[in-house]
């Protein structure tokens, strides 16, 4: 608002209105648009080559169908269909029930937690909330050999045992508990970040109303979050879906379990030299982030921002 | 319905700064009372300490026959009113006026009759179904008025209800939450900077400073028969001028000093404050009230009741003259945080202003010399060491 005011009245004063200025100017427009295409060409020339004949993809470059249009989905059909190690349609729907209780979890838990140390007193507090946070420093990788041992054969501290042998490899509910770990550290402080920001007054005056600490979650901080939880929500969809090394970790390589992320992996190794079926697996991996991202972006963007700005 | 009793409550914080001292104050069954004072007094403190969003440090609160001082607000039957409405932005009208008895379990049809009839005295029929972002500022203000008046509490507690609204529907606004409160009879606690909604809208005002309790009467009472020097700055627009003055004897009478000029007080005055006699010789602290001093040409008065000065300002507001007057006096401070000390500035060196109010008649202009007549029946009089106000032979306390 500032940045557009001081550019009305004249020369901008502030760096954010010198940054506003130089990206509504023709040199702006023109590199913006410059970048977009350099980031956009390997991505067209994906989508193009998933749908052109499989010798002409192993013969000429993807820009010659400017002169030779020749498309088929032959490609997607191939990948779809069953191969020898599993078909791409049942790591789509395996991609699915990973991800869908990765990022429901996560974001229950998250929004209880951020709720209780935005607007809860109690002991230890501040110090819980900094350790929490402070989780978001821990590499993934360091984990995964102590986590791989705690699902396999339990954990044991100076002898007593705290986790029993549940075996979990190769099942579901192992990725699941992974990601939710993973995730809750950011979640917890986004989360946390917007639900301190809601006015005090509303609280209050729901105290009054008759409200507990729970029906106050639940009819207030709930549906005022919805921006802040769809951000996030966005944010670690898309961290899981394209997750690979936690699914091949956790769930192993077998057809019948693993994402589309291993799936394509395998596809690489198997048929390394069919390009045209790597582009068409590629592009049905993207297609459901695709989908998610653009139905919910206006969430993303205003998710962002929250904080600064009151949703 | 309820009397809201406090008994020598304070607030005292974790850092030892102690919000408020000693408040005893009642609120008698269906009473508006009007709890005023500058900013940063502990008005808006003391009302969270009724509503319970404040915890009590020391003293007792009863509602009704119960002590609440350690009962959740929900349980206290009381409404509240914020300052900028705390409406839930995602409820519609109707659900936020329905919010509390939904909690409380009311039957469904139960409460659609009641948020009904609640909208209809608020005149929010039409826009039940709309949402607080689509409202104006009157209108929210009455959703938050419905959602307090919905629950038929023992007391309403209204912290500066009217401040967020511009100056014309404050105005409208003032008289509706007043009458509604007539109409419903509800024990009312209105916290407020405002002076002229304290005037206007209560049946009793309580005037705070600094976290002590200064005076508490009818408005009238409180305009005529400030307490104290706070009290007599504070209550009243343009404020009472309050200037160094002296008690002296003159030929049988009393006069007081105005810089060096000495007007007669009235046998009147001093029969009415006996205690002024004991003064006699001492320095006070005079109050005189703008409307009390006129154009000497529109208000001939003897000499001893005039006073010479020169005009600084001059602000016509059509039924009045708003006029700033230098003279050689100098001016006393009551101790209301948000006064404007600008009022010395304009006075040249050995001089203090006076702001009197003048019939619009009046011709003075600016910098002119006038002459100004002084009513020294309504003279106020303040002991310069305690600030109380000089009526009997020992000073009149609360």
């Amino acid at each position: 608002m500032s940045a557009a005011a001081a550019d009305i009245a004249g020369q901008p004063t502030t760096t954010s209105g010198r940054i506003v200025r130089f990206l509504t100017s023709w040199a702006g427009r023109i590199t913006v648009f410059v970048v977009c295409v350099v980031w956009t060409v390997p991505t067209v020339g994906l989508l193009v080559s998933s749908f052109r004949p499989a010798d002409e993809v192993r013969r000429t470059g993807w820009w010659t169908v400017l002169g030779d249009p020749d498309f088929t989905l032959q490609n997607y059909r191939d990948v779809l269909k069953s191969g020898p190690s599993g078909d791409m349609w049942t790591a789509f729907i395996n991609s699915l029930t990973i991800t869908v209780p990765a990022v429901v979890i996560p974001i229950a838990i998250a929004a209880f937690a951020a709720y209780a140390f935005a607007w809860m007193r109690f002991p230890g507090r501040q110090w819980l909330f900094i350790v929490v946070v402070g989780l978001l420093v821990v590499p993934l990788h360091l984990t995964l050999v102590p986590l791989l041992q705690a699902f396999t054969s339990g954990v044991d501290v100076f002898g007593v045992r705290v986790i029993p042998d549940l075996n979990l490899t190769g099942k579901y509910v192992s990725v699941w508990l992974a990601h939710t770990a993973f995730g809750l550290p950011l979640a917890v402080y986004l989360l946390y970040n917007y639900i301190g920001s809601l006015p005090r007054d509303i609280f209050e005056a729901a105290r009054i109303d008759g409200a507990d600490h729970f029906t106050i979650f639940w009819r207030l901080v709930l549906p005022l979050s919805v921006p802040a939880l769809a951000a996030y929500a966005i944010f670690q969809f898309l961290w899981v879906w394209n997750d690979f090394l936690v699914a091949t970790v956790f769930i192993g390589t077998s057809p019948d379990a693993a994402p589309m992320t291993v799936r394509l992996a395998q596809l690489v190794g198997s048929r390394g030299q069919d390009q045209h079926l790597l582009t068409a697996g590629a592009f049905l991996t993207m297609a459901l982030p695709l989908v998610v991202f653009f139905s919910l972006q206006r969430y993303f963007v205003r998710g962002l921002l929250a904080g600064s700005v009151k949703g | 319905m309820a009397e809201v009793v406090l008994e020598h409550i304070v607030k005292r914080y974790p850092n030892g700064f102690q919000a408020i001292t000693d408040l005893n104050l009642s609120i008698e069954d269906g009473e508006f009372l009007v709890l005023v004072g500058p900013s940063g007094c502990g008005k808006s403190t003391a009302l969270r300490m009724v509503a319970g969003l404040e915890t009590i440090t020391e003293g007792v609160l009863r509602i009704g026959d119960r002590v609440v001082n350690d009962v959740p607000p929900k349980d206290r039957d009381i409404a509240m009113v914020f300052q900028n409405y705390a409406l839930y932005p995602h409820m519609s009208v109707f659900d936020n006026i329905a919010f509390a008895l939904k909690l409380a379990k009311v039957p469904k049809d139960e409460i659609a009759r009641r948020v009904q009839e609640a909208a209809r005295v608020l005149e929010l029929s039409p826009y039940l179904d709309r949402k607080p972002a689509q409202l104006s500022g009157g209108q929210r203000q009455r959703v938050a008025m419905g959602r307090a008046i919905v629950r038929q509490p023992a007391a309403f507690l209204m912290d500066e209800p009217l401040s967020n609204l511009d100056a014309k529907l404050r105005v409208q606004m003032r008289a509706e939450i007043a009458r509604i409160q007539k109409n419903l009879g509800v024990t009312t606690l209105y916290v407020t900077h405002d002076q002229v909604e304290a005037m206007t809208m209560g049946d009793r005002v309580a005037v705070l400073s600094a976290g002590v309790l200064q005076q508490v009467d009818a408005p009238q009472t409180l305009y005529d028969r400030p307490a104290n020097i706070f009290v007599g700055g504070f209550i009243g627009s343009p404020a009472m001028n309050l200037i160094e003055s002296r008690v002296v004897e003159l030929d049988g009478g009393l006069g007081v000093t105005i810089g060096s000029r000495t007007v007669r007080l009235p046998d009147a005055v001093l029969a009415q404050r006996p205690g002024l006699r004991a003064h006699a010789g001492q320095p006070i602290v005079l109050g005189i009230r703008p409307e009390d001093l006129e154009d000497a040409l529109l208000a001939p008065a003897p000499d001893d009741q005039r006073l010479k000065a020169t005009v600084t300002l001059v602000e016509a507001l059509g039924s009045e003259l708003v006029v700033h007057l230098s003279l050689d006096i100098r001016t006393v401070a009551s101790g209301d945080p948000d006064a404007l000390a600008a009022v010395g500035l304009e006075a040249a060196p050995g001089q203090g202003v006076m702001v009197a109010r003048f019939n619009p008649r009046s011709q003075v202009r600016l910098a002119d010399d006038v002459e100004v007549t002084v009513d020294t029946e309504r003279l106020h009089f303040f002991d310069a060491a305690t600030g109380q106000a000089i009526w009997q032979d020992a000073t009149v306390t609360v």
